[in-house]
C-alpha cells in the first residue's frame, strides 16, 4: 500500500514539474535563476579572484576607470579592480545570504505563526508579544548592534538578516492558521480522531505552504537588498565582493558622475533578475500548489 | 428493551454567559434516526459537536454504550456536515479524504478496497471514477456523498448529521436522505440527524425531539409527535409546514430568545400562544407557566413534552 502511495506522491511531483515548465513565467523565472545559479557555483571557471585583489590588478598593469572596451569584459573601477570578476563572484554571496537568511526568515515565521495560531491560548499570547517585540523595535539600529556584537562574517550576516525579518512572515502565516483553524475541513479530521500534529501537517500545512512560498518569494529579495544595506554601512563581510557592496562603491566614487554605467549597472541588473525569477517563480508554484487557482491562468 | 447506543445525561454546555445546552437528556437506540428539531440558536449542533468530542461539556456526561467515553477518539461515531464543500480539504483528492478516518485509526486491511466500497456504498459509482478528482472537480451532492464514505469508511455505529442536506439543491436532498436511510436499514447503523426541517425529520427519523433554547421540550416517535403535537412550540413549528395543511398557521411572536438570559419559569412562556391566549389562566397554571421550570424530560421517555398546560390537561383529562 505504503508504495502505491509513495508512487502517486512521486507522480504528483512529475506532473508538478511539468505544468510548472509548461507556464510561461515558470520558465522564464527558472531560466534566469539558473543563469545565476550557474554562473556562482562556475565562478573559478568564467573569472579570477585575481583582479578582485587592486594590488595585483595593479601590477598587472590595469587602468582606473577602464571601460569594457579597453579591458576586459567588463571594464575596471577606482582601484583598477575586473568589474567581471567582482560581478560573478557577487553572485555567490548575493545568492547565499538572500536563499540563506530566507530560509532562516520562514523557518523561524512559519513555525512561529503555525504554533501560535493553531495552539492559541497563552502560548499564542506570549508569542505574539515576543513577534511585537521584534516588529516595533526599529529594525535597522537593531541589524547594526547584533552585527557589531556578532562580528562581521557572512554566517552573521545571515543570522542578523533572519532573526529580524521572521515576524511579519509570523503575524502572517498566524493569520491564515487561525482561519484555517475554523474551516469544517479541520473539523472533520478532528471527529475522525486525529491528532493536533495530524491536523496540522494534513490540513493546516498544505493550506498555508502557498502563503509561505508567495512569502519566500517577497524575503528573498529582501534578504538580499538587507544584505546590500547592511554592507553599505560597512557591517558585511570587508573581504569578500557582493553586488550591495559593489553598488555602494559605486556610488561612493562616482561611477553615476562618471558616466561608468560598466561599474554599477551588472550588479544592479544583477539584484532585479533574480529578484524578478524568484518572483516568477514563486508566483507559478502557487498557482499550481493551489488547484483552485489553475484555471485562471 | 435494547440498550442505548448513546445515552446524554443532563449536559450542559455555556460559552460565558450564555447557556447553549441547557440540561439535556437524550438516549439514542441503535438502528434508529433519530431528529433533533429547532430553531437555529436552539442548540442542536452545540449538543451533537459535544457528542462528537468537539466541544466540551461544562458538566454532563456523554455515554457510549453505557461507558463514559473520551468522546474525541470515538471510531464509533462519525459526523456529516452541514457544508461539504467547507468540510473537504481543497488540497487532498477525494481516495485521500475517504481513506483520512482509516489512516488516523492505522488501519490495517486493504486501505484503496475499503475506500472504494465506502465510495460505491455512498452512491459513487464506479469509485475509480472519483478517486483521483479533487473537491472543487465534483458536484454538490457527490461532495456530500465523499462527506458520507468518509464517515462510513470506518464503519461506525452513530453518525452525526448536522443539517446533511440543508446546503443541497432541492432536487439531491430526497436523494442523500434515501442513502442516509439505506445505510440504516442495511447496517444498522444509527443516525443522529440535526435539522430545522420537520418535513426532513417527517421522511426520514424513526423519533424526533424538539429542541427550544437548550433544552429539549417534546419527544416522540414520529409519526405521533407529528400527527399530534402536545408541546404549544411543536404545534406552532409544525403549522407553518407546507405539507400540513388544514392546521391553522401560528405565527410565534418575537425572536428566540438570548440564550444568556433564558426566560424564568417555562423557558417558552414569553411566546407561548397558551399563555398569551389566556389558556393557563383557565387551567389555572398561569404563575407555573411564569415561574416554575418544567422538568427535564428523561432520555428514557418515550412520548412525553415539558409543557405545564399539557401535564395539566393530562391531570384533568
Amino acid at each position: 500500500m505504503t508504495v502505491v502511495v509513495g508512487d502517486r506522491k512521486r507522480q504528483r511531483w512529475v506532473e508538478v514539474a511539468r505544468e510548472f515548465w509548461q507556464a510561461r513565467s515558470g520558465r522564464i523565472g527558472v531560466i534566469i535563476l539558473a543563469f545565476f545559479v550557474i554562473l556562482a557555483i562556475a565562478a573559478p571557471l568564467v573569472a579570477g579572484t585575481d583582479y578582485i585583489n587592486p594590488v595585483k590588478a595593479r601590477a598587472a598593469g590595469l587602468p582606473q576607470w577602464g571601460t569594457p572596451a579597453e579591458v576586459g569584459p567588463l571594464g575596471t573601477d577606482h582601484f583598477r579592480r575586473s568589474v567581471w570578476d567582482q560581478f560573478v563572484y557577487g553572485s555567490r554571496i548575493s545568492l547565499l545570504v538572500g536563499l540563506a537568511a530566507s530560509f532562516l526568515t520562514i523557518l523561524i515565521g512559519s513555525a512561529v505563526g503555525i504554533v501560535s495560531g493553531f495552539v492559541g491560548g497563552k502560548l499564542d499570547s506570549a508569542l505574539m508579544r515576543i513577534t511585537e517585540w521584534f516588529l516595533v523595535i526599529p529594525f535597522l539600529p537593531l541589524a547594526i548592534v547584533l552585527a557589531a556584537v556578532l562580528g562581521r562574517s557572512l554566517l552573521n550576516m545571515i543570522f542578523v538578516i533572519g532573526i529580524t525579518s521572521w515576524p511579519s512572515t509570523a503575524r502572517l502565516v498566524r493569520s491564515q492558521v487561525l482561519t484555517l483553524k475554523q474551516r469544517t475541513f479541520v473539523d472533520r479530521s478532528r471527529s475522525l480522531g486525529g491528532s493536533g500534529l495530524h491536523v496540522v501537517r494534513q490540513h493546516i500545512l498544505p493550506n498555508v505552504s502557498g502563503l509561505i512560498l508567495a512569502n519566500t518569494t517577497l524575503a528573498v529579495p529582501i534578504s538580499i537588498l538587507t544584505e546590500t544595506t547592511l554592507s553599505f554601512l560597512g557591517l558585511g563581510n570587508p573581504q569578500t565582493a557582493s553586488w550591495g557592496k559593489t553598488l555602494e562603491e559605486a556610488f561612493v566614487n562616482g561611477a553615476i558622475a562618471r558616466n561608468a554605467w560598466w561599474y554599477y549597472l551588472p550588479a544592479g541588473v544583477g539584484i532585479v533578475l533574480v529578484v524578478l525569477a524568484f518572483t516568477l517563480i514563486g508566483q507559478t508554484l502557487e498557482q499550481i500548489v493551489d488547484p483552485r487557482l489553475k484555471d485562471r491562468r | 428493551m435494547t440498550e442505548a447506543l448513546v445515552v446524554v445525561e443532563d449536559l450542559h454546555i455555556h460559552f460565558g454567559a450564555a447557556r447553549a445546552v441547557d440540561g439535556v437528556n437524550l438516549a439514542v437506540m441503535p438502528g434508529e434516526v433519530l431528529a433533533l428539531v429547532g430553531e437555529s440558536g436552539s442548540g442542536k449542533t452545540t449538543l451533537i459537536r459535544a457528542i462528537q468530542g468537539l466541544t466540551h461539556p461544562t458538566s454532563g456526561k456523554v455515554l457510549f454504550e453505557g461507558k463514559e467515553a473520551d468522546a474525541r477518539h470515538l471510531p464509533d461515531v462519525q459526523m456529516v456536515f452541514q457544508d461539504p464543500t467547507g468540510a473537504l480539504n481543497p488540497r487532498r483528492t477525494v481516495s485521500e479524504i475517504v481513506a483520512e478516518g482509516l489512516r488516523i485509526e492505522k488501519f490495517k486491511g486493504n486501505e484503496a478496497e475499503a475506500v472504494s466500497t465506502a465510495l460505491s456504498r455512498a452512491g459513487l459509482r464506479p469509485p475509480e471514477r472519483f478517486l483521483r478528482r479533487f473537491p472543487h472537480e465534483i458536484s454538490g451532492g457527490q461532495r456530500q456523498r465523499v462527506v458520507i464514505a468518509g464517515a462510513m469508511v470506518t464503519e461506525p455505529r452513530l453518525l452525526l448529521a448536522d443539517e446533511p442536506v440543508a446546503s443541497l439543491d432541492a432536487s439531491i436532498r430526497g436523494e442523500i436522505l434515501g442513502l442516509l436511510r439505506n445505510l440504516v436499514d442495511t447496517t444498522g447503523l444509527a443516525v443522529l440527524v440535526v435539522t430545522h426541517d420537520l418535513g426532513l425529520a417527517w421522511n426520514i427519523a424513526d423519533r424526533v425531539a424538539v429542541m427550544y433554547l437548550g433544552r429539549i421540550i417534546e419527544v416522540g416517535p414520529t409519526e405521533e409527535l407529528l400527527d399530534s403535537p402536545k408541546h404549544p412550540y411543536t404545534k406552532a413549528l409544525l403549522s407553518v409546514v407546507p405539507e400540513t395543511r388544514g392546521m391553522e398557521q401560528q405565527i410565534l411572536s418575537g425572536e428566540i430568545p438570548d440564550p444568556k438570559r433564558i426566560p424564568s419559569g417555562c423557558r417558552f412562556h414569553p411566546r407561548c400562544p397558551v399563555l398569551q391566549s389566556g389558556e393557563s389562566e383557565r387551567l389555572g397554571i398561569a404563575e407555573r407557566c411564569r415561574g416554575e421550570d418544567p422538568a427535564i424530560i428523561s432520555a428514557a421517555a418515550t412520548r412525553e413534552a415539558a409543557c405545564w398546560a399539557v401535564k395539566a390537561i393530562a391531570v384533568a383529562g
